[in-house]
């Protein structure tokens, strides 16, 4: 793909995620969310990662911010519900000023990453190649492979989290038990 | 092809905004989605580095950590939903403040 377009969703997403922590409601800060994973959607494509590009997609701006939309409108938040932040700018200059520290500190630490990506043609060797050219890898079939094959633990601990959660929501949600 | 350096720099700026967003916001939500924002930074670093060495290892841990979001935003929006009833029941304004986690206490 053309690398213009990571710099356009690359742009897009950190906009984005700059525009979802200077908001005052909650409301807009969502859109601005679902803007940001919308461009990182499109970098994970970009990524020969077409299943985590959709998954991102259905499940990150579908469902999870869905979810979290629906509960900002539930809660109907009016103005005076939100916290009084008074010198929200100035506490957003300083926790800015830490996360450009750590940004320096991790720019240092990317710039020592060593080599290149693999070329297209050494990942087609490697997991076969689609229909129309393109590599298996990060494709529904490779992933689900490798996926049941060496990592059936941590699949079988996260449905267990997703279990765990089901249950606590449940406790959470009712008043006596 | 882009070099999985710039990648990672993406994925770095975004967990920096996060954070900042974390430490210095009070609004409950907005406080959540910068943990949210800050898990896609991660994922970002995992399919790069899983793109750089052509293992397929970090789209799994990806997987993983969207699951693992999922099971967060269900128990954090239902805790949000306490602090909101709560909070709402005894003061007028200010419901949605981090600081009103004291209200859970029992």
């Amino acid at each position: 793909m053309h690398p213009a377009f990571f710099y356009i969703l690359a742009t897009v997403s950190v906009l984005a995620a700059l525009g979802m922590i200077f908001q005052r409601h909650p409301l807009s800060a969502a859109v601005y969310l679902v803007v940001c994973f919308l461009g990182l959607a499109g970098l994970y494509a970009m990524l020969s990662a077409p299943l985590l590009a959709i998954l991102q997609i259905l499940v990150y701006a579908g469902a999870i911010m869905a979810l979290v939309v629906f509960v900002i409108m539930l809660l109907n938040v009016r103005d005076e519900d939100l916290p009084h932040e008074p010198h929200m700018y100035w506490h957003l200059g300083g926790g800015l000023a830490l996360g450009a520290a750590l940004f320096v500190v991790l720019s240092k630490a990317i710039h020592k990453v060593p080599g290149e990506a693999a070329p297209t043609a050494d990942l087609v060797a490697r997991y076969g190649e689609q229909v129309g050219g393109a590599p298996k890898f990060g494709g529904i079939e490779a992933v689900g492979l490798h996926l049941f094959n060496q990592f059936v633990f941590p699949f079988e601990i996260i449905s267990i989290l997703l279990t765990v959660a089901v249950v606590g929501v449940v406790v959470l949600a009712k008043r006596r038990i | 092809m882009v070099p999985t350096q710039y990648y990672l720099l993406v994925s770095a700026a975004l967990f920096c905004i996060g954070l900042a967003g974390f430490v210095s916001r009070r609004n409950l939500f907005i406080v959540f989605m910068s943990i949210e924002l800050m898990l896609n930074g991660v994922n970002l670093s995992f399919l790069a580095f899983s793109r750089h060495i052509g293992s397929l290892d970090g789209h799994v841990f990806t997987f993983l950590v969207i699951a693992l979001a999922a099971a967060e935003a269900a128990i954090g929006l239902a805790i949000v939903i306490l602090i909101f009833k709560n909070a709402g029941a005894t003061a007028a304004s200010d419901a949605l403040s981090v600081d009103n986690y004291q209200s859970l206490k029992h």
